[in-house]
C-alpha cells in the first residue's frame, strides 16, 4: 500500500518550472530516500507532499487524503531544511510549545529528546548550539506525537558519522513501529540506509527502486556512479 | 488552549531578551520624564500631551516588536512548520495579540505609575481608562505589525515600516496640530488613520468628556484592531510559492 501517491505533479516557483511532471509512490512502512543533487527539486517535492507548496497541477494523496488536508496536519511530522525552531528558546521549551500545538501529551517531549539523544542538552538555548545540534532539535520537533508519516528534509546534514548511523537506526525503528519515512539527502552514500529510493534530477524522477535493484540495473558499485549512469543513459 | 501556547511561547522568547524588555518599559518612562522637564516652564503643555503620549507609546513599541518577531517567524521556517501543523491561523494571531497586550499592560502600568505619580500628570477623567486605551493601542500596534511583516523581506525593511506607517499617524492624529486647522486633504488622511481615534479617545479621557464621541472612537479603534487582524490572517498562507 502506498502512503504517498504523487500523480503528474507540476510545480512552478519564481517563474521557473521546478517540477515539470513527476509521479512516484512511497510505500507504507518504508524508509524511502529522496536523493538528488542540491537544486534537483527535493525540497519542492517535500513541500508539496506536506501541503505547504502551491502547485500548478497534478494530484498528491497522502495517507488516503489529498495533500494539505486539514485531517493530515496532526498525522505528518515535517522537518524543514532549515532548522525551523526558535533559537531564543531552549530545546525543551521548543518541544513543549510544538507538543501543545499538536495536542501531544507532555511525555512526548521527553521521548523526542531521548530519540535524538540530547537529554544532556535539554535546557540549553538553541542559539548556543552547533548547526548539527539545531538540526536534531528540529528533528525532535518533527518526531513529537508519533506521526504516521515523517517527512524529513536533509535531517543528517552536517552530522558526525556516529550520530548519522544512530539516526538511521532510529528511522528504521520508527518504520518497524508502523511509521512511513521519506528522508531527503544530497549525499549519495546514504542510499544504502534506505529500503527504497527516489532519485531526482532537474525536477524529474530518474529512478524509483530499491538500492540493490538500482545497482544491479546500472552495474555500478557506488550510488554516485549509478546516478551518473542513469543520467547519461 | 493553542492560543495560550502561542502567547506563552512569545512571552518566553521575550524573557530571554531582558535588554529589550528594559528598553520597552524604560524608554517611554525616560521620554515622559524628558517631556515634563522640557516644558518645566509651561506645565500646561505637559498636562495637555502627557496622557495622549502615554497612551500611544505602546502602539509604537508593539508595532516594532511584533513586525520583527513575526518576520523572524516567516524567515526562520517556524511559520512553515506551524502552517503544516493543526494550529489555526486565529490561534497564532490571537496568541501574539495576547502576549503583546500583556507586555503592554506592564509597560503602560509602569509609565502610568510614573506619570501620574512622580511627574504629577493629571487627567480629569479616570486614569484607568488612559491605561486601558494604552493597552488597546498596543493590540492595534501588534495587529498592524503582523500585517506589515507580510510586506517586509528583511528586518531592515520591517523596521523602516515604523516611520512609514506610524509617524504619519502620530503627526496627523491631532496632537501637534488640531485637526480643525489642517488642510482638508490632510484631515481626510487623518480620518482614515486608526491612531486619530486613539488620540481623540485619550484627549476625551483627559478632559473627562466620556460622551458618545468617545464611545464612537473606541468602537472605531476596536474595528481597526479586528480589521487588521483579519487582513493579517489573510497574509498567512498555508501554501506558499
Amino acid at each position: 500500500m502506498a502512503a504517498i501517491r504523487v500523480d503528474r505533479l507540476r510545480v512552478v516557483r519564481g517563474g521557473g518550472l521546478v517540477i515539470p511532471e513527476l509521479s512516484c509512490e512511497v510505500a507504507s512502512g518504508s524508509v524511502t530516500g529522496l536523493l538528488g543533487p542540491s537544486g534537483s527539486g527535493k525540497s519542492t517535492l517535500i513541500r508539496s507532499i506536506v501541503g505547504v507548496q502551491r502547485v500548478a497541477g497534478g494530484r498528491i494523496d497522502v495517507l488516503g487524503a489529498p495533500a494539505g488536508s486539514r485531517s493530515l496536519r496532526a498525522r505528518i511530522g515535517y522537518m524543514t531544511q532549515a532548522a525551523s525552531v526558535y533559537t531564543d528558546l531552549t530545546l525543551r521549551e521548543n518541544l513543549r510549545f510544538f507538543a501543545r500545538v499538536l495536542g501531544a501529551p507532555a511525555s512526548a517531549v521527553h521521548q523526542a529528546i531521548d530519540d535524538v539523544d540530547m537529554s544532556d542538552q535539554a535546557d540549553r538555548v538553541v542559539s548556543r548550539m552547533s548547526g548539527g545540534q539545531r538540526a536534531r532539535v528540529s528533528l525532535a520537533a518533527a518526531l513529537l506525537g508519533s506521526p504516521e508519516l515523517l517527512v524529513l528534509d536533509e535531517p543528517t546534514v552536517g552530522l558526525d558519522p556516529v550520530l548519522r548511523r544512530d539516526l538511521w537506526e532510529l528511522f528504521h525503528r520508527l518504520a518497524s513501529g508502523g511509521a512511513t519515512l521519506l528522508v531527503s539527502s544530497h549525499v549519495m552514500d546514504e542510499a544504502d540506509r534506505c529500503s527504497s529510493l527516489l532519485l531526482l534530477r532537474d525536477g524529474r524522477l530518474i529512478a524509483q527502486d530499491t538500492p540493490a535493484a538500482i545497482r544491479a540495473r546500472t552495474g555500478a558499485e557506488q550510488m554516485d556512479e549509478a546516478f551518473l549512469r542513469l543520467v547519461e543513459s | 488552549m493553542r492560543t495560550l501556547a502561542v502567547a506563552e511561547r512569545v512571552l518566553a522568547q521575550l524573557r530571554r531578551d531582558p535588554r529589550t524588555l528594559v528598553l520597552i518599559v524604560g524608554v517611554p518612562m525616560l521620554l515622559e520624564t524628558l517631556l515634563k522637564e522640557l516644558f518645566a516652564g509651561r506645565p500646561e503643555i505637559f498636562q495637555h500631551v502627557g496622557a495622549p503620549l502615554l497612551g500611544m507609546f505602546p502602539f509604537v513599541t508593539m508595532f516594532l516588536v511584533t513586525s520583527v518577531t513575526m518576520l523572524r517567524e516567516r524567515t526562520s521556517g517556524t511559520l512553515e512548520r506551524l502552517m503544516a501543523s493543526p494550529l489555526a491561523k486565529i490561534d497564532l494571531l490571537a496568541g501574539y495579540g495576547l502576549a503583546f497586550a500583556a507586555l503592554a499592560a506592564v509597560q503602560a502600568g509602569a509609565v502610568s505609575a510614573l506619570a501620574f505619580g512622580a511627574l504629577g500628570l493629571d487627567v480629569s477623567g479616570p486614569k484607568v481608562v488612559v491605561t486601558a486605551l494604552a493597552i488597546a493601542n498596543a493590540v492595534l500596534g501588534t495587529a498592524l505589525g503582523l500585517l506589515a511583516s507580510a510586506f517586509a523581506e528583511t528586518e531592515f525593511q520591517a523596521v523602516q515600516f515604523m516611520p512609514a506607517l506610524v509617524l504619519p499617524q502620530i503627526l496627523l492624529c491631532g496632537l501637534f496640530v488640531a485637526r480643525g486647522s489642517m488642510a482638508d486633504w490632510l484631515r481626510w488622511i487623518s480620518d482614515a488613520m486608526p491612531l486619530t481615534y486613539a488620540y481623540d479617545a485619550l484627549a476625551h479621557t483627559a478632559a473627562n468628556t466620556l460622551d458618545s464621541r468617545f464611545a464612537a472612537d473606541v468602537a472605531v479603534l476596536g474595528g481597526c484592531i479586528l480589521l487588521s487582524l483579519a487582513l493579517g490572517a489573510a497574509t498567512l498562507r498555508r501554501r506558499t510559492a
